[in-house]
């Protein structure tokens, strides 16, 4: 015998762990380490689709037909793979229009209209009542079945007062804890942190205890369990198990669309799916772990019917029951407790879930629509958020109160029992708007509404209706033909599909009438401006990246206005941070230099769209600004100029980029031109003053010649002698220029051999042998005997001696010079120094005499030659891979060096290879 | 983007592979084949291709790896 208290103590202990997760969650979150923040939880979040009705109606409709409980998971799982594209859209959305709740996102969708989002209200909880009272009655049973232990009882139908009723004081409770952890703030697009965590710890536990039983049966039938069950035989009950049909094929497919639908557009579904979720990541495991779950959860449901039909097989007991009367019958009592708890799980999880989401649609798309209306004329009252927060907890209390009515007033009547899809296609309507609106630029207001409308006149009449006739609440007359005696239009064989489940019939003709209706609707007239840009919003979600929007908006507002418009609601403290944060973010110091323009007015609209939903926060901010419509021409104009600008300025940016780059290049380019064309006009300049000397000598000597008949032979013969050598200065410079120029232009030939230096000292010195003699310069070889082979032009390294030579030579001391020449081993080749005894380079000059035309300048005497000769040598020995300097000091005489690599095959060689 | 755009179309694939096995008359042919072991085969078939699909959106959905 399992006490009263006992299990009442239980189930509180088990609420009380519940607010315990829930606690800690929130707990964790304010630290920073939010327990939602892992993908896991959020899929767990998602199992809430699995009520009380799962756990124990799963097992009811097996025995009923076999596998017609399948679809029911089949469908989530198979819409769960569209996820990627279908549910990602919608938290985008969500996420960044701050919506709350179905109706809001259908509302904001198509004008942000609010009559919309007041029918979507209504219908949801029209339609979702029953299921709340289908929950509390799974409670009740679940309570009297378990005190029965050990007897299997089936609980007493009705008679007591509500007050000892265990359904209403379950209510009570779900009230206080939907209360407590669902409307403690105003700014609903906050998440439920706890609400979260606590309903994944929910889905935990109750898929424990149905795989605890599932086993335990498992084991029982196959023998091994500790109480033998009898042998499974060819007994009637056993047919819909033993040879399942699937039968007709529309409605297996009819319910897994039903399902499918359902599991995304629940109220409920949505919030924990969409608003409540923290990251879109979060959807890539969901995909398969929540299939995963589903399919957890129903692996066990044949074997536990089976099991069921098998021990009370004379039907006494509902099979809805068998979940816990099997434990009991087998006298477990820790089992059946286990799954007690595992019942009570899944139903807390889907009441506290389901009436927080509709107390939400209720106070912003039901109540504040009307009493902002009131408001026009009179002055609101200053705290508006306590007030709507009080509303909301009012529609809590209310929702599970009417539910409680219904269980108590339908208590065993078919209502109740198969409420479960007629639930789901009442939400199925909104389907046509959703989807069109995520996937479809048209639709507009009217049509949505018409659509719904329809879809959901069409299921009152052919489902809710009929489900009340057959309850016994209306005549059953009105189940067998259409008002007037018209056959044709009777409520469970429409236009002539008489014979079809009425579920499939149903949901045939309310989605034809809704999807007919609102297309032929939408295509009365064409979208206006805020349906426009709202489809934009929508449809291309996926596609533009978060934050872009061009804020569609023209009027006047203050500031000041709008931050006590929002105080109203979000309070003075939270208003200010939030506006200190937006602030921040454009850059500015403090609030007061926020300008009131169309970007700080949508923000404001974002804001308070969290707390009152889309539709009233347009109302409210436009009261406050005084807008101005725009026509949808303009509208478009305005998101196709801004998108075109966007990108025109992109291709501009690229092609500046561009254009610096070659720019800049330009203007290096110009600049070496320019230095290069100084350089040209210096050499010009240098040569033509070189060319003018000579010549104006060679002109001068020549008119003496001519106008001087008195000159004697001799100084005929001098000044004639003068003018040849002037002359051969001359054709000496030119040739040296063009060869400068050639070497200089890269177009010498240069001959590369190996050949060796001592033979080319000694080609040089006997070139200049003459010119050496005729200055008295005595020469002095100082060569090693190892061949020095180096890789180069011979005649111009011959050139380079000479020059070397001549130069020596020129300024060694006339009659008594000392011209040396060293060859000897260098850091990296072969060094050749050329010194003399002259009277020196001074320091300064030791660089300039390698510039062109530089001459030193010797006392008295003519410069004889050209300035070119060691330019030239330079340029020689750069091209040949070495360098050339010059060593001296006044006085002591000058010495130019200069090296060249060896050659490489040459450079260990010792054996002498002569040319 | 959480899942990219050739993801959600092999996952499309999925689901329309899924809607085949499951939702079309093929699988009427198997309610024809009876039981097996005492078990009939439908049963079989329909959970052992609920998991086989679950198992090839969770392989496709950690492929796009992150």
């Amino acid at each position: 015998m399992i006490h009263a208290p006992l299990i009442i103590g239980i189930s509180f202990a088990y609420v009380g762990l519940l607010f315990a997760v829930a606690h800690w969650a929130e707990g964790r979150a304010a630290r920073g380490r939010s327990v939602i923040a892992h993908p896991t939880v959020y899929a767990l979040s998602l199992a809430v689709y699995c009520t009380a009705w799962t756990f124990y109606g799963s097992v009811g409709r097996a025995t009923e037909n076999g596998l017609g409980f399948l679809p029911i998971y089949l469908g989530p799982t198979l819409m769960a793979f569209l996820w990627g594209s279908f549910l990602l859209k919608m938290v985008r959305v969500s996420k960044a229009e701050r919506i709350t709740s179905i109706a809001d996102f259908i509302a904001s969708r198509y004008g942000k209209s609010q009559a919309l989002g007041g029918l979507v209200t209504v219908i949801a909880v029209i339609g979702l009542v029953p299921y709340v009272a289908l929950q509390l009655k799974a409670i009740d049973w679940s309570f009297s079945i378990l005190i029965a232990y050990p007897q299997v009882r089936m609980p007493p139908a009705g008679g007591k007062p509500f007050w000892g009723d265990t359904a209403f004081i379950a209510a009570l409770f779900l009230a206080a804890f939907a209360i407590l952890f669902g409307t403690r703030h105003l700014d609903a697009s906050e998440r439920h942190e706890g609400l979260v965590a606590a309903i994944a710890f929910e889905s935990l536990v109750k898929l424990l205890a149905f795989l605890a039983i599932g086993l335990f049966v498992t084991l029982s039938v196959l023998g091994l369990g500790g109480t033998p069950l009898p042998p499974i035989g060819e007994t009637p009950p056993l047919r819909p198990l033993l040879e399942p049909g699937i039968a007709p094929l529309r409605d297996w497919v009819a319910i897994s669309l039903l399902a499918g639908l359902a599991v995304v557009l629940l109220p409920r579904q949505f919030q924990v799916a969409v608003v409540e979720n923290s990251d879109e990541r979060h959807i890539r495991r969901a995909i398969w772990l929540f299939p995963l779950y589903l399919l957890l959860i129903n692996v066990f449901v044949v074997p536990v019917a089976v099991a069921g039909l098998l021990t009370f097989p004379d039907g006494t007991v509902n099979a809805d029951t068998f979940m816990l009367t099997l434990p009991i019958a087998f006298e477990q009592p820790w089992l059946a407790l286990l799954v007690y708890i595992g019942g009570l799980s899944a139903a807390t999880g889907m009441v506290i879930v389901e009436t927080i989401a509709l107390s939400t649609m209720v106070s912003n798309d039901l109540v504040l629509p009307v009493l902002l209306r009131r408001w026009r004329r009179r002055p609101p009252p200053a705290d508006l958020g306590r007030l709507l927060l009080r509303i909301r907890r009012g529609a809590i209390v209310v929702i599970l109160l009417l539910g409680y009515l219904y269980y108590s007033l339908a208590g065993e009547a078919y209502a109740l029992v198969s409420i479960g899809l007629i639930s789901f296609v009442a939400v199925a309507q909104l389907a046509p708007t959703v989807i069109g609106g995520l996937y479809w630029y048209g639709g507009t207001r009217e049509g949505a509404l018409s659509g719904l409308l329809a879809g959901f006149l069409v299921w009152i009449y052919t489902l809710l209706l009929p489900s009340f006739a057959k309850s016994g609440w209306l005549p059953r007359a009105f189940m067998e033909s259409g008002p007037g005696g018209l056959d044709i239009l009777a409520p469970l064989g429409l236009f002539g599909l008489a014979g079809w489940n009425e579920i499939t019939h149903g949901l045939f003709w309310s989605l034809t009438a809704n999807i007919g209706i609102f297309l032929l609707v939408s295509s009365l007239r064409a979208p206006n401006a805020t349906e426009a840009s709202q489809a934009r919003t929508y449809v291309d979600a996926l596609r533009r990246s978060a934050g872009a929007r061009a804020p569609l908006w023209r009027g006047r507002a203050e500031v000041a206005e709008l931050m006590s418009l929002t105080e109203r609601f979000l309070g003075p403290s939270r208003t200010r941070t939030a506006f200190m944060d937006y602030a921040d973010g454009r850059g500015l110091d403090s609030t007061d230099g926020l300008p009131a323009d169309a970007e700080t007015v949508y923000f404001v609209e974002t804001l308070l769209s969290g707390a009152i939903g889309g539709a009233s926060a347009r109302l409210m901010v436009a009261s406050v600004t005084q807008e101005e419509t725009l026509g949808v021409d303009e509208v478009l104009d305005i998101l196709d100029e801004a998108s075109q600008i966007r990108a025109y300025s992109r291709e501009l940016e690229q092609k500046s980029h561009a254009l610096e780059t070659a720019t800049a290049e330009l203007r290096a380019a110009n600049l070496r031109l320019q230095e290069l064309d100084r350089m040209k006009d210096d050499f010009m300049s240098s040569v033509t003053h070189e060319l003018r000397t000579p010549l104006a000598s060679i002109r001068a000597f020549a008119e003496i010649l001519n106008d001087d008949p008195r000159l004697d032979l001799a100084q005929r013969r001098r000044f004639l002698g003068i003018l040849v050598s002037e002359t051969e200065r001359l054709s000496r410079l030119v040739n040296q220029v063009l060869d400068l120029a050639k070497i200089e232009s890269g177009r010498a030939d240069w001959r590369s051999d190996a050949v060796e230096l001592q033979a080319l000292i000694q080609q040089a010195v006997a070139a200049t042998e003459r010119y050496l003699d005729d200055r008295g310069c005595h020469v002095r070889l100082d060569l090693p005997d190892r061949s020095a082979i180096v890789g180069g032009d011979r005649d111009r390294i011959v050139q380079v001696m000479v020059n070397l030579l001549s130069n020596a030579a020129k300024f060694a001391p006339q009659g008594a010079g000392e011209v040396r020449v060293r060859l000897s081993r260098g850091s990296d080749g072969w060094r050749v120094c050329v010194s003399d005894d002259g009277p020196g380079i001074p320091e300064s000059d030791l660089e300039r005499v390698f510039e062109k035309f530089h001459q030193t300048a010797r006392a008295g005497a003519r410069p004889g030659g050209t300035g070119l000769g060691l330019p030239i040598s330079r340029q020689i020995i750069d091209n040949l891979g070495g360098r050339i300097w010059a060593d001296s000091a006044l006085g002591k005489g000058a010495r130019i060096c200069f090296e060249l690599p060896a050659h490489p095959a040459h450079s260990t060689e010792q054996g002498p290879e002569h040319e | 983007m959480p899942c990219s755009t050739l993801v959600r179309q092999r996952l499309l694939l999925l689901f329309l592979a899924g809607m085949l096995l499951l939702f079309s008359p093929f699988v009427l042919q198997i309610e024809a084949l009876g039981r097996s072991l005492g078990v009939p085969v439908l049963v079989f078939y329909l959970f052992a291709t609920w998991a086989v699909l679950i198992g090839v959106a969770a392989w496709l959905v950690s492929r796009a790896g992150e």
